[in-house]
């Protein structure tokens, strides 16, 4: 489980994200909901550690990640996958060594069990046989594939996911959506995916947290969400023509 | 006040690069692989600009001391000690500069922009120690050689420009630069490059991963890391000679 306790962050003088509560449950898609440039993707690099905090806190399963010495941050660090909005994937490295890179900084696999996870990896996330490609070979619902088969190459806890969908077409973005569930459900992970496709909120979803500039204005089940009882969450689905 | 804040960074980045590598063997062959980018991918210029140099120095000194009291072999003297004591040096690292500064900061820009160096501080990589520390490892074991070459095809250049010219015969040439070779400009010359190296690869470095925006944002950093890499060379170019000779 992660959890926020009143987790601040300013940039020069100016407070984005106005202390933020909120638990992540284990095993469950949490999507953290919201227009752009209320806070979101802010709050998802504060809880990776891609930015500091102002203030407040952040426990992954307890621990303290906002005050962990250096070789402890590296230890929880392991445990956690991220899915970039633009994949992140490193363009001079092929596939193969994209899903390796982990593997070969952390593990003291052979090259030959190395080679293993990685086919496993890519298998899970239907893309066989694309080993040798560089990124900017293949498409851009590839590249996301190949991003979350180098996230869960070590075996993570914690999947955060910024903006899946983006940039897709509607099939693919589904079979983004179908893939993060099955692999959420198979590895028993806590995901957590920044979006504001509504569709895959209803289709994948099990938490919400809606951030509204820089509050969490509410939080709840997905179920739920349609009869929520605040009048900028409903505005926001409105908006998103899903109502 | 801006120079001193942007210092300040530079030396924090410096620092930030050195913390326990979390794969030694990964680090060791990163560094050969820059070493290889480095030193024999600028091989071709620095070869080309040493041989000129060392031409154009011959003949430039030979129609400065047209004179029947100044014996041949003081050509081949000059020649040798101002390609050791500056011109190899000097214009090699300035090159380079253009050359391999500009492309490890628009290197380490583009990673930046396409949130590659984020990718890496998630996987709980240290993304300066990985990025950096072999470039600059690698900067300062190639550089220095790539100067020690170009001493020494300058002078090869000098020869090659005097027979040709009928100046100065490669005997008179080799006479003079043996009468006047002091071991301690090789010192010098190796010095300097090490210095050049360092400022090479650590202000590209810093350039390109303090890079924030675009693609435009990278354009302009490889711009500053060969812009601030050429003044820093030229400034301690200056002091090193002030202090050292």
């Amino acid at each position: 489980m992660i959890e926020l306790r009143d987790v601040r962050k300013s940039f020069d003088g100016v407070e984005i994200l106005h202390g933020i509560s909120t638990k992540f449950e284990a095993g469950k898609i949490n999507l953290v909901i919201g227009s752009s440039g209320h806070g979101k993707s802010v709050m998802m690099k504060c809880m990776v550690g891609l930015l500091k905090p102002t203030s407040g806190n952040v426990f992954y399963d307890g621990r303290d990640f906002t005050n962990l010495e250096y070789g402890e941050l590296r230890d929880v660090r392991k445990e956690i996958g991220m899915l970039f909005q633009g994949t992140a994937l490193f363009d001079s490295l092929t596939v193969e060594e994209n899903v390796e890179f982990t593997l070969k900084m952390f593990t003291k696999m052979t090259p030959a069990e190395r080679r293993d996870r990685v086919n496993y990896c890519l298998e899970q996330v239907d893309m066989v046989g694309i080993n040798d490609k560089f990124p900017v070979e293949i498409s851009g619902g590839m590249q996301k594939r190949v991003g979350i088969a180098r996230a869960i190459a070590l075996n993570i806890k914690y999947l955060f996911c910024d903006e899946p969908n983006s940039g897709l077409d509607p099939v693919t973005s589904r079979l983004i959506d179908e893939l993060l569930q099955r692999i959420t459900e198979q590895f028993e992970i806590t995901t957590i995916i920044n979006t504001h496709d509504m569709k895959t909120v209803f289709d994948i979803g099990d938490d919400v947290i809606f951030i509204y500039k820089g509050n969490n204005e509410w939080t709840g089940p997905v179920k739920d969400i349609v009869h929520a009882d605040n009048e900028t969450l409903k505005k926001f689905i409105k908006a998103s023509q899903f109502d | 006040m801006n120079f001193f804040t942007e210092f300040g960074k530079y030396l924090l980045f410096l620092k930030g690069m050195f913390s326990k590598p979390e794969k030694l063997g990964v680090y060791v062959d990163r560094t050969i692989t820059e070493m290889n980018n480095i030193g024999i991918g600028s091989l071709a210029i620095v070869v080309i600009i040493a041989i000129f140099q060392g031409a154009v120095t011959t003949l430039q000194i030979a129609y400065q001391l047209i004179s029947p009291l100044i014996a041949k072999p003081v050509i081949g003297s000059v020649v040798s000690d101002s390609s050791m004591l500056e011109l190899a040096p000097t214009i090699t690292c300035l090159v380079l500069a253009g050359k391999v500064g500009s492309h490890i900061a628009s290197e380490i820009g583009s990673m930046k922009m396409s949130e590659q160096i984020d990718a890496l501080e998630v996987m709980g990589i240290n993304s300066s120690g990985y990025l950096a520390l072999p470039k600059i490892i690698a900067g300062l074991i190639m550089i220095p050689m790539l100067v020690i070459i170009s001493i020494f095809l300058s002078n090869v250049g000098g020869i090659l420009a005097g027979e040709a010219s009928g100046i100065l015969t490669s005997e008179e040439f080799i006479q003079g630069a043996r009468e006047s070779f002091i071991p301690f400009n090789l010192v010098f010359s190796l010095i300097k490059a090490f210095t050049y190296a360092f400022i090479i690869t650590t202000v590209s470095c810093f350039m390109g991963y303090t890079a924030e925006g675009g693609a435009l944002e990278v354009g302009a950093s490889s711009t500053k890391a060969v812009v601030y890499s050429a003044v820093a060379i030229l400034f301690s170019d200056y002091l090193l000679a002030q202090i050292l000779l």
